[in-house]
């Protein structure tokens, strides 16, 4: 499985413009909102959690419709398949790469977004802190959405339709861990949504995969 | 739906697919790799049923589809070791992405990687589309290698190949 994380990862790096598109989507529609709601740093401080965790999530979408379809298409989903991992363990390499290239990197200029929508400085640790686990189950339910996904007419629009619901529990449980006056509660609530996720999730994908495969 | 297929295939053995288009060569093969799954029957291998655990039987089997599963962003190399490249006339194309290959030098290159893979059973989709006639030799000289040092073939193709004690099987 090593072998085909790093497979995948000097791909994805090769297509870096996959991962450049989802930082400049998270920065600027983060900017939007500040235009949007005007320059009250109240404001903005009371939205900027949110904010952060709505953009992360929309920007983490955007190559998710790639992460199985460039190789459902050129046939490499079959050699996958047939490499000796089981298909799960496939659906996890290529979850942790999304997560590698696209959730990691988010989280990276999350607090520069956040400084600049007026988040206050003791909040910044919580926000990051929150988004750990938030990336890494938006990877793993967008990862099983984009396998269930694969093969359909209208993937693109038919993945996200499946992820958002998905991701609600974890956008509210986010959100809250860096408003709330008691984080602890919230961030082991996103602990132990990745604890499940984990498992199932690429379970659900490698599924979903040999279906798709059929 | 495919019915009534039975074959018997011994170390060192090749069985060539034959039937019109939609004849369900492809679906057998997928079958047999265990990526579409049996409605009834059984694949056998050493007399255990083999289906049942597929990462284990997926092991076996070197696979090349329709499609050349070529990655463009990867260089030639990048997708087999070199030495791979040598029986295929690829060697001097190693540094080269392979977006630059036309449409026969990746089907040269899936035959590579299908030969490298040190697999015993090769499962091969029209292995010769695309193919001049001096690749299509440089394949049946690859094919006879891997018979001889025991390995199995079972292959879809409608091009005439010069192989020794071949079984047709007619769907």
């Amino acid at each position: 499985m090593i072998a085909l994380i790093a497979r995948e990862l000097k791909l994805s790096l090769r297509h870096g413009a996959d991962t450049v598109a989802a930082l400049l989507f998270f920065i600027i529609a983060g900017t939007l909102f500040a235009f949007a709601v005007g320059p009250s740093p109240a404001v903005l401080a009371g939205i900027a959690a949110g904010v952060v965790w709505v953009c992360a999530l929309l920007a983490a979408l955007l190559p998710l419709d790639r992460l199985f379809g460039a190789d459902f298409e050129d046939g490499t989903l079959d050699l996958l398949l047939l490499s000796g991992l089981p298909a799960y363990e496939v659906a996890f390499a290529k979850t942790m790469v999304h997560w590698l290239t696209t959730g990691l990197p988010l989280l990276l200029i999350a607090a520069p977004l956040a400084v600049m929508l007026r988040l206050p400085d003791e909040k910044i640790p919580l926000l990051l802190l929150s988004l750990v686990p938030g990336t890494m189950i938006l990877s793993l339910l967008g990862s099983m959405a984009a396998a269930v996904s694969l093969g359909a007419r209208r993937a693109a629009v038919l993945m996200p339709l499946i992820t958002l619901p998905l991701v609600i529990p974890a956008l509210i449980f986010g959100a809250a861990a860096v408003t709330s006056a008691h984080p602890a509660a919230p961030l082991y609530m996103l602990g132990a949504m990745l604890a499940a996720a984990l498992p199932l999730a690429p379970l659900g994908a490698g599924i979903a995969l040999r279906a798709a495969a059929e | 739906m495919l019915q009534g297929i039975s074959f018997t295939l011994s170390a060192g053995g090749m069985l060539l697919l034959r039937g019109r288009n939609g004849a369900g060569k492809s679906t057998l093969l997928r079958a047999l790799a265990g990526l579409t799954p049996l409605a009834a029957g059984d694949l056998l291998w050493a007399g255990e049923p083999a289906l049942r655990d597929l990462p284990s039987h997926a092991a076996r089997i070197a696979w090349l589809g329709h499609l050349d599963a070529v990655k463009p962003a990867l260089t030639v190399a990048e997708h087999v070791a070199k030495d791979a490249l040598n029986p295929v006339g690829l060697e001097k194309f190693a540094a080269l992405p392979a977006r630059f290959l036309s449409a026969g030098q990746k089907r040269r290159l899936a035959i590579a990687r299908v030969a490298a893979s040190g697999r015993k059973l090769w499962l091969l989709d029209e292995p010769t589309t695309g193919l001049d006639a001096a690749s299509v030799q440089r394949f049946a000289a690859l094919c006879t290698a891997h018979r001889e040092a025991g390995g199995m073939i079972i292959a879809s193709t409608h091009t005439p190949l010069d192989l020794p004690e071949m079984q047709v099987l007619e769907l």
